[in-house]
């Protein structure tokens, strides 16, 4: 049975996308069979974090309309032979998915998969309902940023309350917590929610900190996700994350201030 | 310069901008949770009296039968029955 896994998070631009590529991709390079599904119908970006923008030739849409099969859909990435992704289409049609045809899909993928990783849209209309209702687990990506973490906290409330597994009556979704673009420096200066904070408020298990880092951007430049640049911090715990998801305890990093040397302490920068 | 600001900052430190923050999340979070999680107390009694009225015309086990009340947006309320009827003339 593979494990659906929804990245949401209510609020835009805080780091699914970027955290679904990296998740996908780490999951995959640990020997995983991985597919990673774009939910933003109308605005497709996964292809193009993820680098395989060029190679796209059917959609999700496609394959629910049977104009292809899901084989002629799926990319195969050229990276990691075990990861394929599913592009969402640029069309706007809202209406393309529902629950049943969705569910055909993800029943299918579920035969030849470990992970099912849903990549969803932001807000709580339709496609982000889509994309968490048949999810096992949720990683709900928040910044440490009140409106983050508020629309966070609401949808919290559409997983416990509006998911298959919620309808059904079954064991409710696994929920973790993924704070990302974290600055040390600004918590430790009373400038910024901390981890405790936020985990305070909403209640729910960590499973990674991302630090702000220089590193997402230049890996969404170039089409590969940041879990490939190992040397940076992002992509470092990004690699935790992916430890946690499979079970292993590893020691949460990037929470304190890089300690500077005297000399910087003097002068500055 | 970075020397003054070292003990310049010692002394400002009181209510910070992020504490501020949390107590404001954690005052609107519960606040909604509240309304979200807000069920009637009325309820309990209107399923029971619904049940036993269906119940005197036709066969309804609890498992077909549920009920729900939603808020959606504004002002509208929806109270939402669903009774699955098995078909007995089919079954016998």
């Amino acid at each position: 049975m593979a494990r659906i896994i929804v990245v949401t998070s209510g609020k835009g631009g805080v780091g699914k996308t970027t955290s679904s590529a990296a998740i996908g991709l780490g999951l995959a390079l640990k020997g995983h069979k991985v597919v990673l599904i774009d939910f933003d119908i109308g605005l497709r970006n996964l292809d193009l974090i993820m680098g395989c923008e060029r190679r796209v030739v059917y959609d999700f849409v496609n394959v629910i309309n049977g104009e292809a099969t899901l084989n002629q859909a799926l990319i195969k990435d050229k990276r990691v032979s075990s990861l394929s992704i599913l592009p969402a289409s640029q069309t706007r049609d809202k209406d393309a998915l529902n629950k049943e045809n969705v569910g055909k899909v993800l029943e299918e993928l579920g035969k030849s998969y470990d992970f099912i990783v849903c990549d969803s849209p932001a807000g709580i209309e339709a496609g982000a309902m889509m994309a968490l209702y048949y999810a096992d687990e949720a990683i709900v990506t928040t910044n440490p940023e009140v409106s983050s973490v508020r629309d966070s906290d609401r949808i919290l409330g559409m997983l416990a309350s509006r998911s298959r597994r919620a309808e059904l009556g079954l064991e409710p979704i696994k929920e973790h917590l993924l704070l990302t673009r974290y600055s040390p420096k600004r918590v430790a200066e009373g400038e910024m929610l901390s981890v405790e904070d936020v985990k305070d408020i909403l209640s729910i298990p960590l499973l990674g900190v991302i630090p702000e880092s220089q590193a997402v951007l230049k890996a969404s430049n170039a089409g590969e996700p940041v879990i490939l640049d190992t040397m940076s911090d992002a992509g470092k715990a990004y690699q935790d994350v992916i430890e946690r998801l499979l079970g292993e305890t590893v020691e949460f990093r990037f929470l304190q201030v890089e300690k500077k040397g005297i000399l910087s302490r003097l002068f500055g920068g | 310069m970075a020397l003054l600001d070292y003990f310049l900052r010692k002394k400002e430190k009181q209510v910070t901008t992020a504490s501020k923050a949390k107590e404001r999340l954690q005052i609107i979070v519960a606040h909604e949770r509240h309304s979200r999680n807000k069920q009637p107390d009325y309820l309990p009694e209107l399923t029971e009296d619904i049940l036993n009225v269906l119940r005197k015309y036709i066969k309804v086990s609890d498992e077909s039968f549920s009920i729900n009340l939603d808020k959606k947006d504004g002002n509208l309320n929806v109270l939402e029955l669903n009774i699955e009827l098995h078909d007995e003339h089919s079954t016998n």
